[in-house]
């Protein structure tokens, strides 16, 4: 606890005259009905040398607010008030063609996605020795060298090859060290940080924020953290604005917010923070058990390979075994590519296993063909991440529920209007969404509406692949109380997917680590996060955000 | 040769065979016949026997299968056979009437690409968003524009009223001017839409963005970001389009009275010489298969990431 304090700046490191002073921020943005306000009056001031986190959820105005900071809104945005000031100069009335002279030099720009925000056909040197190039800073020779320089700083290994390289060519992790050193080229007084890691593995995400840390601390440079992730801003921030609604709920030092917050939706976001939360399976009552104890899946040492460009094999899977008891909740936890997406799809029977067994409520799925895969498809459903693309959007929310009932045996259409409107309440939407269509809901609500339409076969099995992953923390908590509910009452057994080791130890019974395709560590999720067996798991762990602060549990 | 460059030709080869084939079946599913509209005029005084033995000659009476095989093994050798109606090898017809197509379509298509590059790049800087909206409205005016009409309305302008291109006898530039005019316009509305389009869209890429936070002008943006990345799909409806130009030509030659290979079709047509069209359709499959061809070769050299999958198997 105390390296992690120290990793902080401390008040003798943080000057008083604010790099950054927003006062009274008012942003708009034109829509069919005129220009609507979405940032109120909103002020906040960032030190030099220290990080404040801008804390909210999706629509909260945390982006657009960091957006006005840069001049970079998007094209229908405007203004409507309030000062920017940079190191005391009111720079809110800006032209354009004035601030392309301190963006890059005295104000940057970390991404939150670095998959696209690097330009495909330009090699990562030239993308570099842009932002010289624009502040002319220095002869070719000059910036080449000092672009090479920039890649060793943000610790790329191999940097003369990786300034010929493009950006396909390098992982997420690599590509946001890039735009790092890309933001720190000219040593600027203020770095926007707008989620710089949430698109990345949770190991990725905390090198990346351990080298925002230090490179911050090495030129005193000032940092404005846009994030969702209260984990994360308690971890790296000395001061904390809670926004939502576009009006700031709160703001304090980030030990004060955490330990004695004043508003009642920052005491929200702290409960349902699955990093900084409670273990909820200590708390779960026991499963229901119904009938024998009966295992629901068995997988043993499944194997899957895929054929990549002709004669060339992947080993997605190399010998995975797990059993799933009746009505309880097994995750499977994994970094991208360690093939948990695989092994739900080898469950399903989406794709035929190279080698090993699979039992879904005692039936080998390896075995089904035809109309017995197809009538096996009842007992086991799937539900998906991203509650935007899996509703069609010319469909009612009716016919989406109803569908799978129309794909198995027929039933009188009374019949079947009476079960979709009690799977609907079950899952707690009101009747009046039945004739909406997906558009017309928000984000939990679809979620919802995919969880019905996963439940109106009354399947045994519920795979949810990243179900939650895509939904902010209030909502995502409501989602997972109600999968618990439905748990309790219909005895389902759940199969969680997920990176998310937080939301994993809130919801799961057991676990398997997957790294690599190979399965590293397995059992009750109490055993593994507290005695993890392999360093791997111990690596995902101590990665997780939010652990870094005082022990939320302590104070609560 | 890499496993990209050998499956793209492999490609090409199979349109080419398929065209051949399908225009080879409709071209004898048509009703009437070539030889007898030529040797049953009167005037020529042919009896019935020396028919049959010109049908002979032109082995136009064996089973299909077998005219089939022997045209292909022809086309093969570079044999085009010979116009029925004019007498004269087709490869000569077609060699003949090519360089002035050739123009004609060259130009065009550069005049093409030239018109929708200015219109994107004033779309792109308009600083007003209705004139922007001006400008993204004018590709939907040239694509509802007819070839013909649009033909006729020049000759009627630029040749009757101001009377700067005669219409008898003009030099070869001048007689190029015009037609040129009418085969690019309604070719470049798509090529400008779409660059439009993807301008627009590159725009909105989180790399813009990360270059505008640089301190990049929204000129260099456009210049340095948005024109490589714009253009590169745009590449394959160009070669698409090269198909039009071969349509938009056989109209546009017919209006202004050029003897190019537009001319030699429509005569073909109405001679129902098979032979000549039956290469016609080959020679214009050709072209269209080598220009698409060269689209698919070339993206490789501007577009990086298509390097990778050719570098593994090289």
């Amino acid at each position: 606890m105390t390296s992690a304090i120290s990793l902080r700046p401390t008040a003798t490191d943080v000057a008083d005259v604010p790099v950054l002073e927003v006062d009274g921020l008012a942003v708009a943005y034109r829509g069919p009905e005129g220009f609507q306000r979405v940032v109120h009056e909103v002020s906040l001031r960032v030190r030099p040398g220290e990080v404040v986190a801008l804390v909210g959820e999706s629509g909260s105005g945390k982006t657009t607010t960091a957006q006005a900071v840069i001049g970079l809104l998007a094209e229908n945005g405007r203004l409507e008030g309030g000062a920017i000031r940079l190191n005391g100069t009111d720079v809110a009335g800006w032209s354009q063609k004035r601030l392309d002279g301190i963006r890059g030099q005295k104000i940057s720009l970390i991404p939150q996605d670095p998959t696209s925000s690097l330009n495909p056909v330009k090699t990562i040197g030239a993308q570099v020795a842009e932002v010289l190039q624009i502040h002319r800073q220095g002869s070719r020779a000059e910036i080449g060298a000092r672009v090479i320089e920039l890649l060793t700083r943000v610790g790329l290994s191999q940097p003369e090859l990786r300034a010929k390289q493009y950006p396909h060519e390098l992982s997420g992790g690599m590509r946001q060290r890039v735009l790092i050193a890309i933001a720190i080229a000219l040593r600027p007084a203020l770095i926007i940080a707008d989620e710089p890691t949430s698109a990345l593995d949770v190991t990725v995400q905390k090198r990346i924020l351990d080298l925002i840390d230090e490179l911050r601390r090495e030129d005193g440079t000032a940092v404005l953290l846009v994030t969702h992730d209260l984990g994360v801003a308690a971890d790296r921030a000395n001061h904390i604005v809670v926004l939502k609604g576009g009006r700031i709920q709160e703001q304090g030092p980030t030990a004060e917010v955490l330990a004695a917050p004043r508003s009642e939706y920052t005491r929200q976001l702290l409960a349902d923070a699955p990093s900084l939360g409670k273990t909820r399976s200590a708390a779960r009552s026991k499963p229901v058990h119904i009938g024998p104890r009966r295992d629901a899946i068995v997988v043993e040492n499944l194997v899957q390979d895929f054929a990549v460009g002709g004669r060339e094999v992947f080993r997605a899977l190399a010998g995975v075994s797990f059993t799933v008891r009746r009505g309880t909740t097994h995750a499977i936890v994994g970094e991208s590519g360690s093939g948990k997406t695989t092994t739900a799809r080898s469950i399903v029977g989406f794709q035929k296993p190279t080698a090993g067994r699979i039992l879904v409520d005692g039936i080998d799925v390896t075995s089904l063909r035809g109309e017995n895969l197809r009538r096996f498809r009842k007992t086991i459903q799937l539900v998906y991440q991203n509650p935007f693309a899996s509703l069609d959007p010319r469909q009612t929310i009716f016919q989406i529920v109803e569908e799978p009932l129309l794909n198995f045996d027929p039933l009188p259409r009374d019949d079947r209007a009476r079960k979709v409107e009690a799977i609907l309440d079950r899952v707690g939407l009101p009747p009046a969404v039945l004739t909406r269509r997906p558009h017309a809901l928000s984000g939990g609500q679809r979620q919802r509406v995919a969880i019905a339409r996963a439940l109106v076969l009354d399947p045994q099995v519920l795979v949810l692949d990243e179900a939650v992953s895509a939904l902010d923390v209030t909502v995502q908590a409501q989602i997972l109380t109600l999968l618990d509910e439905l748990q309790q009452a219909l005895g389902l057994t759940y199969l969680f997917i997920s990176h998310d080791l937080a939301v994993v130890r809130q919801i799961s019974d057991t676990v398997s680590v997957l790294h690599n395709g190979r399965l590293v560590d397995g059992g009750a999720v109490e055993d593994v996060f507290q005695r993890p067996g392999s360093p791997y798991t111990r690596e995902l762990i101590a990665a997780i955000p939010g652990g870094r602060n005082l022990d939320p549990r302590s104070f609560r | 040769m890499s496993r990209y460059v050998i499956g793209r030709i492999g490609q090409a080869a199979l349109v080419l065979w398929a065209a051949f084939t399908v225009s080879f079946i409709l071209l004898q599913a048509l009703p009437g016949d070539a030889i007898l509209i030529k040797f049953l005029n009167p005037e020529l005084g042919l009896g019935p026997e020396q028919i049959a033995d010109i049908r002979a000659a032109y082995a136009a009476d064996s089973p299909l299968p077998v005219q089939y095989l022997h045209t292909v093994a022809n086309f093969l050798t570079g044999n085009f056979g010979y116009s029925i109606h004019a007498g004269v090898p087709v490869g000569d017809l077609i060699l003949a009437n090519l360089p002035q197509t050739l123009w004609l379509a060259s130009l065009g298509f550069l005049l093409s690409v030239v018109v929708a590059v200015a219109l994107a790049a004033l779309s792109a800087l308009a600083p007003f968003s209705w004139l922007r909206a001006f400008i993204q409205s004018i590709p939907a005016l040239f694509i509802s524009t007819p070839v013909f009409w649009l033909g006729i309305l020049l000759i009627q302008i630029f040749s009757f009223q101001l009377r700067l291109i005669p219409v008898i006898n003009p030099g070869p530039w001048q007689a190029l001017v015009l037609p040129v005019l009418t085969l690019a316009v309604p070719i470049s509305a798509p090529l400008a839409q779409i660059l439009m389009r993807n301008i627009d869209h590159v725009l909105t890429e989180p790399f813009v963005a990360v270059a505008r936070a640089k301190g990049a002008s929204h000129r260099w943006v456009l210049w340095k970001h948005v024109a490589k990345n714009a253009v590169l799909p745009t590449l394959t409806i160009g070669g698409i389009l090269f198909g039009e130009l071969l349509a938009g030509a056989v109209v546009t030659e017919a209006v202004f009275g050029l003897n190019g290979l537009g001319g030699l079709t429509q005569r073909s047509v109405n001679d129902q010489d098979v032979a000549v069209l039956q290469a016609i359709v080959v020679f214009s499959a050709g072209a269209f298969v080598l220009i698409n061809l060269t689209v698919d070769l070339l993206y490789p050299v501007f577009d990086p990431r298509l390097r990778v999958k050719q570098g593994a198997v090289a």
